[in-house]
């Protein structure tokens, strides 16, 4: 080739792509194309942190800026993965700190952080600007102490739904006076108490402060005090939303919130007392997210506010709206888009609240730009999904959970086959799936048949036989996670579809059949793949090899097995076969 | 001698069959039972009292709520040893009825809200001297003796423990435990 761009222009151009898939197909192109993207890539996502290792990452991406991780596969939130299975991050870290030390984001999801971890990220990255740690672990506030003292250009520190061992409230006053740099701030997750004072004087010297997500020990009496110095947030967490009922509390926040002209989003709402709820109408026009997901208040309460916002996008709530209350809301608010209804108590055996199918029904014929939702209810009906499906085909994301395993059509008592059939088909976008109730082999035909661009599916207590997982398998064309729990899908269908395991990022399978041997067998054809079995049982071998394990995680990885399994984890793969030495 | 005493034993199962018959597993057999006993689960499962909903036994994982998501719900809820906070309210004139959550309640200022919002009329304030005279209805309780009680006199702890159901009564009826 006579004539080529300067490289400058082409790393200038490469700027404007912002995508992993089109940064990946760039440097598909010509090898002078793959080494300019791979000194401009600035951001890295690792969906899994075994599929590829430190060591790769740095030779192939030099100037990395900012990094999302992903760790325990996703049913670890339901505890099904037992403790100390992995995902730690701090071989990322360490590597990272010689290779990076310009990084500025470190965005992690289920992982295994230690202060240790926290500290060397506070020392390493004079430029390190945002933290978000997403339902990570094993750090405790003193981490976040040399977080607040040691990062002075700190934007955003999120710890959203993390476990952190909560020493003190003490680490918020490290942060230091001059630190001015704060846009986001999530304490949320945190029990203790910060000081007051501290709060108060950080929020006032960060101008730029968007997003403050408080704790539940922060009180609402003090709440106005906050709120007052940052009229310029877009999103509030407030603390426990209870006080005393005192008129000059309520007209002090009532005041406040009427100062926040930006107000977008709205969660925390702990303990909340419903004559407290008032003070925040004058913000609701605004409002476009909202999560009353803690809000232990009757369907009324719950109405008056959220019919209140008509311009709502996204809506978490409980049970407690009940079936009245989301019809409430299809009337109310037009635009929204995410609905999520979590269950006020789980594990009753009869139904609290009188939130049933209809609820959703409801929400489905009146909202017309619903695509996204998560529901937790008690009945189900093949009507209300086919309902469901025909008013709703451009939806993204259906989790529905029935909370009674294997419950059936409640009018008819058939499968709910037909119903999830006509959401597949109907729904010809849809990428995530969470399925639930009775359930053949029938509604995975439908599944593997229609759902061409599902990339997520959720199994639970469904299927009859193998032919199940093999539609699926066999089928969806775009999957990327599959997670599955208490079927009966075993050897045969996994084997038959071991090469497409290597076009996803990865399957779980817990509670279902199959056998030790098959695992190996698989570890054996597929050397791409990393084939764990997690039983606390102990040695596989000690069984036989038509037992069934407890548990199988299978990924694909460029970075061979891991060496940082517990004493509960096996991968299987050539050198396995025969003895194997813990 | 053989007695045979298996054949006249009492037992699940077809006559003539060996197989003790507790293998009465759903669906497929090749499904592990991943049920644990009530012990293992982290705290949630409560005793059953009579009357009290009954909490089954637990499958790990099941339903899919977080641990974070289910330790705020199990704080916020008053710590009861009935389960359930609901009772019935009357309402003299009433053609039905109503049925609330005291748990849902943090003092009676909110309880009298919403049963004012619930029926539509006006409870007023409570006075220790006056109860509630002046306004037109009362509320009252029926406490765990029988006895029928002024809203109010009790601290509010002490109150949802010891309602049982709640009447509210037209203030001319109401005059009588008004004033004690």
């Amino acid at each position: 080739m006579a004539y080529s761009f300067p490289e400058e222009v082409l790393e200038h151009v490469f700027s404007f792509l912002s995508s992993d898939k089109d940064r990946n197909s760039v440097s598909l192109v010509c090898k002078s194309w793959y080494e300019i993207e791979r000194w401009c890539r600035r951001r890295i996502f690792v969906g899994n942190c075994y599929a590829v290792s430190p060591g790769i990452v740095i030779r192939r991406f030099p100037e990395v800026r900012a990094v999302e991780m992903k760790g325990k596969p996703h049913f670890a939130d339901f505890n099904l993965v037992p403790e100390g299975w992995g995902g730690y991050v701090y071989p990322w870290i360490a590597a990272m700190s010689a290779a990076y030390p310009l990084l500025e984001e470190i965005k992690l999801k289920r992982m295994v952080v230690t202060d240790e971890c926290l500290e060397l990220i506070s020392k390493s990255f004079k430029n390190f600007k945002v933290l978000v740690l997403s339902s990570c672990e094993g750090f405790t506030t003193d981490g976040l102490a040399s977080i607040a003292a040691n990062c002075r250009h700190l934007r955003e520190l999120d710890l959203r739904e993390s476990e952190v061992e909560d020493l003190s409230g003490h680490w918020l006053s490290h942060f230091p006076d001059n630190c001015t740099s704060l846009v986001s701030l999530n304490m949320s997750c945190l029990g203790s108490e910060v000081s007051f004072s501290a709060l108060e004087r950080l929020v006032a010297r960060s101008p730029n402060l968007r997003t403050l997500r408080l704790n539940r020990a922060v009180p609402l009496e003090k709440l106005a005090n906050l709120i007052r110095r940052a009229p310029q947030l877009v999103e509030l967490g407030t603390g426990a939303y209870s006080a005393e009922i005192r008129s000059d509390i309520l007209l002090n926040l009532t005041e406040a919130f009427s100062a926040c002209k930006q107000l977008k989003g709205l969660s925390g709402f702990w303990d909340v007392v419903p004559a407290y709820l008032p003070a925040m109408y004058s913000v609701c026009s605004g409002i476009t997210s909202l999560n009353l997901s803690y809000a232990t208040i009757q369907s009324f309460d719950l109405v008056k506010l959220v019919t209140q916002c008509r311009n709502l996008q996204r809506l978490w709530v409980l049970d407690y709206i009940e079936d009245s209350g989301l019809e409430a809301l299809a009337s109310s608010c037009k635009d929204l888009q995410e609905l999520r209804v979590f269950p006020s108590d789980p594990f009753g055996a009869e139904p609290n609240v009188s939130l049933t199918e209809q609820g959703l029904v409801s929400v489905s014929k009146g909202c017309p730009k619903l695509q996204s939702v998560l529901y937790f209810c008690r009945q189900m009906s093949n009507a209300a999904l086919i309902s469901i499906a025909k008013n709703r085909p451009k939806m993204v994301r259906f989790r529905l959970c029935i909370i009674e395993p294997r419950a059936p059509d409640y009018l008819t008592l058939e499968p709910l086959d037909a119903g999830f059939g006509a959401i597949v088909e109907n729904c010809k976008e849809l990428r995530r799936l969470s399925l639930s109730g009775l359930l053949t082999d029938r509604v995975f035909k439908y599944i593997g048949t229609h759902a061409k661009k599902l990339e997520m599916l959720s199994i639970a207590f469904a299927g009859d036989s193998d032919l199940g997982l093999h539609h699926v398998l066999s089928g969806c064309e775009s999957l990327r996670k599959l997670e599955i729990r208490d079927c009966p899908f075993g050897d045969k269908a996994l084997l038959a579809n071991a090469a497409k395991l290597e076009t996803m990022r990865s399957l779980w399978m817990s509670s279902c059949s199959v056998s030790y041997g098959a695992c190996k067998l698989l570890g054996q054809k597929m050397p791409r793949l990393n084939v764990e079995v997690i039983d606390e049982r102990g040695p596989p071998d000690s069984r036989p090899d038509s037992c069934p394990v407890e548990r199988l995680y299978v990924y694909r990885t460029v970075a061979g097995r891991r060496i940082d399994m517990p004493g509960f984890v096996w991968t299987m793969d050539d050198e396995d076969s025969g003895l194997r030495f813990s | 001698m053989d007695l045979n005493l298996k054949a006249t034993e009492l037992r699940l199962g077809l006559p003539g069959s060996d197989e003790p018959a507790d293998q009465l597993q759903s669906s497929s057999s090749h499904v592990k039972n991943n049920k644990r006993s009530c012990s293992e689960i982290d705290g949630s499962c409560q005793k059953q009292e009579s009357g009290a909903p009954a909490q089954k036994a637990q499958v790990v994982g099941w339903p899919p709520v977080r641990s974070y998501r289910k330790n705020v719900m199990e704080q916020q809820k008053k710590p009861d040893s009935d389960g359930s906070g609901f009772v019935k309210v009357s309402m003299d004139g009433a053609p039905y009825l109503r049925k609330i959550d005291l748990k849902l309640y943090k003092n009676y200022f909110d309880l009298l809200k919403a049963l004012e919002n619930m029926f539509k009329c006006t409870i007023g304030v409570y006075s220790e001297r006056e109860g509630y005279n002046g306004s037109e209805y009362a509320p009252t309780y029926e406490d765990k003796d029988g006895d029928w009680m002024l809203v109010g006199d009790v601290p509010w702890d002490m109150f949802i423990t010891s309602c049982k159901r709640l009447r509210i009564m037209k203030g001319s009826e109401a005059k009588g435990l008004g004033c004690l």
